[in-house]
């Protein structure tokens, strides 16, 4: 019943661990007074073992995207490090941050949005192997093909020279997942991939990450609100509230022994296609999520938690609990 | 006593001209609404479920190049009424629309208590004082505090605005109020939130509602019946306690099979395929190509076969005389 220093893997070496990880924005008036931050990322702790595949749960402004940027390298940390294959991303500079990019890929929630419309897939798939110093033009073709094949736009010749607006929604989404894999990183970071799809391409969309992600052994770090289309693509689950992780378990143990009363609240509030659940009223916690700006003291959920205790909670910061095996939970009920 | 139904649509078709040709975005759509019910209306993106609203609210834009069909709403057949007599006593009175991400189209300059009582006063003549304490009883009941009156839309977070919105259309009390996706852009917990409100509405009010969403799980929250639609026409029309339990249509079930949800360890199953183009429907059943139960008589259109009482599904197995098997 200690706090322990990392949320997960501790067994092996990690491919990439956050430490004490802090992203703020700093707001400035006339560009000058500092009137404050948004603490968007607000102490995060992890590691992710490698071939590991993990989903952040939260809403929107708990800062699970600006996690996955600082990940990235876009936002450098305001306190705390990452670390990737034992070096913190701090001290990489010039060619070694650029050989971290291409160990890392990166899959957008929008996918029309994240590809260029003027350019066609060939074009948009040869361009990170250009960046990246592949000159070998008949190299390039082969491995733009192999990528498409990979990500089942088969046969690869029938899209090669399509625009982005030729493509449906799911194709689109494959043509970016492929520009992720295309220098084979070892990292996978997939921001909401389908939270823009249809339901019935959701789910293979959803498949061939998991498919991608295990045949390669990648870590996949999968970013998501939606709680019910975590179970079969992720491993464990990080959940976060306002800036922080406040439940972490495997898959199965948090989906049906949910710790946390954010996570329990949350659970409760996902529906499952049901005609009964049109004549009853769901469990909703009062209030809102949390400025970052002036987040609660002490638990961010007190205001909010059906289980508040007065004098602890809006007081104290919940360390990490382990009240199941292989679960962490940061809640002072646990103590 | 009155009639039971309240709103009965007959062949409601909607063409839009694009430079690919005529875009049949509602093609020969009937079904009926009870008073006090609520349908669901349930389809992927690009189906046609927003173009049925914009058909039903005579919304519609400047490239519309074929309309037909009846819509009748409390025993007045609307399609005849002329526009300016439409506006006047159907539009907003009967007949509101809470339209997709309307909560960005607050104005901002105005106070949200003031937006939110502008029908009665337009449509009522209503003095300012009057309209406002109106305003303030909906607010309530669909839980904003009316502490928020004299607040700007900016002053209010997303959840709060849908919620402003949706007042608006109710105060009015019209009968019907369609809604096209109120929640798609919502946080978890907002969305459970506004769908509990909509059910405290529906309670109270007795507001029939049609909600148009592409989500399965969103449906079963407020759906006495739901309608399946695909590629422009209505697949499946049944009472939700019968659809979520056993659909007739390959394509209800399907895309019940595909819902990943949370209470369930079984593996949710992609549907393969693509929807086909509104501009080039297919001929024959427009679900053929991805069914696993298609047969020769796919080739032709199948008519809304009737199952039950209120219960009718557009789908070649259900003939009298189709193969065993495959039927409900």
């Amino acid at each position: 019943m200690t706090s322990s220093p990392a949320h997960g893997a501790d067994d092996q070496a990690p491919l990439i661990a956050a430490r004490d990880l802090h992203t703020w924005f700093e707001l400035r008036q006339w560009g000058f007074l500092r009137v404050g931050a948004v603490r968007a990322v607000d102490g995060v702790e992890f590691a992710l073992a490698p071939g590991e595949a993990v989903a952040f749960v939260g809403e929107s402004g708990c800062g699970k995207s600006t996690l996955a940027r600082t990940l990235l390298g876009l936002h450098r940390p305001t306190r705390g490090e990452v670390r990737f294959a034992g070096r913190s991303l701090g001290e990489l500079q010039g060619r070694a941050l650029k050989a971290y990019r291409a160990e890392v890929g990166y899959v957008q929630q929008d996918p029309y949005g994240a590809l260029p419309p003027f350019l066609d897939v060939r074009r948009i798939l040869a361009e990170p192997l250009i960046v990246h110093g592949v000159r070998d033009r008949a190299e390039r073709e082969r491995r733009i093909r192999a990528a498409l094949e990979e990500v089942r736009l088969s046969p690869a010749e029938a899209f090669l020279n399509q625009f982005p607006h030729m493509l449906s929604g799911g194709q689109q989404q494959r043509v970016v997942i492929a520009r992720a894999l295309i220098l084979a990183p070892r990292l996978l970071i997939a921001d909401e991939p389908v939270s823009m799809l249809d339901a019935s391409v959701r789910v293979e969309i959803l498949e061939l990450l998991r498919h991608i992600q295990r045949e390669r052994g990648l870590t996949l770090a999968f970013i998501t609100h939606d709680l019910s289309t975590v179970r079969h693509y992720a491993e464990r689950i990080f959940v976060m509230y306002a800036g922080r992780v406040v439940e972490s378990a495997p898959v199965d143990d948090l989906l049906d022994h949910p710790q946390h009363p954010y996570t329990q609240a949350l659970l409760a509030a996902i529906a499952d296609p049901d005609a009964a659940n049109a004549t009853r009223l769901r469990e909703v916690p009062a209030g809102e999520p949390p400025s970052l700006l002036h987040p609660p003291a002490a638990c961010r959920f007190h205001p909010r938690c059906p289980h508040f205790m007065a004098g602890l909670c809006d007081v104290e910061d919940p360390p990490d609990f382990s009240p199941r095996r292989d679960h962490r939970s940061a809640c002072w009920l646990h103590r | 006593m009155r009639d039971r139904t309240l709103l009965r649509v007959e062949g409601l078709e909607l063409h839009y001209q694009t430079r690919q040709g005529a875009v049949h975005a509602v093609d020969g759509v009937s079904f009926d609404l009870h008073r006090q019910e609520a349908l669901v209306v349930l389809g992927e993106s690009g189906c046609g479920k927003s173009s049925l609203a914009k058909a039903l609210m005579r919304l519609l834009p400047r490239n519309v190049h074929h309309t037909a069909g009846r819509v009748t709403l409390d025993g007045v057949d609307v399609t005849a009424l002329p526009d300016e007599r439409f506006r006047r006593e159907v539009q907003w009175s009967r007949l509101a629309l809470v339209m997709q991400a309307s909560m960005n189209a607050l104005n901002p300059v105005v106070r949200v208590g003031e937006q939110v009582a502008e029908p009665l006063r337009v449509l009522r003549g209503w003095p300012r004082g009057k309209a406002l304490a109106r305003a303030a009883e909906v607010f309530e009941l669909v839980g904003v505090s009316t502490d928020f009156l004299a607040r700007y839309p900016f002053e209010l977070s997303g959840g709060m605005r849908q919620r402003a919105v949706l007042a608006m259309a109710l105060v009015a009390e019209p009968a019907l109020v369609i809604l096209d996706e109120p929640t798609s852009a919502l946080d978890v917990l907002t969305q459970a939130s506004i769908m509990n409100a909509l059910k405290r509405v529906k309670r109270e009010l007795g507001t029939s509602f049609i909600l148009i969403t592409h989500d399965v799980a969103t449906s079963s929250e407020l759906g006495d019946r739901v309608a399946l639609m695909y590629a422009g026409q209505l697949v499946e029309v049944a009472d939700a306690e019968r659809f979520f339990t056993e659909p007739a249509h390959p394509y209800s079930r399907m895309l019940m099979a595909s819902v990943p949800r949370l209470r369930q360890r079984a593996r949710p199953e992609a549907i393969p395929g693509e929807p086909p183009s509104l501009a080039a429907p297919p001929g024959g059943c427009r679900y053929a190509e991805r069914c696993p139960y298609r047969f020769a008589r796919c080739a032709q259109d199948p008519p809304a076969f009737r199952l039950g009482e209120r219960h009718r599904a557009r789908c070649w197995l259900h003939a009298d005389d189709a193969p065993a098997g495959g039927g409900a």
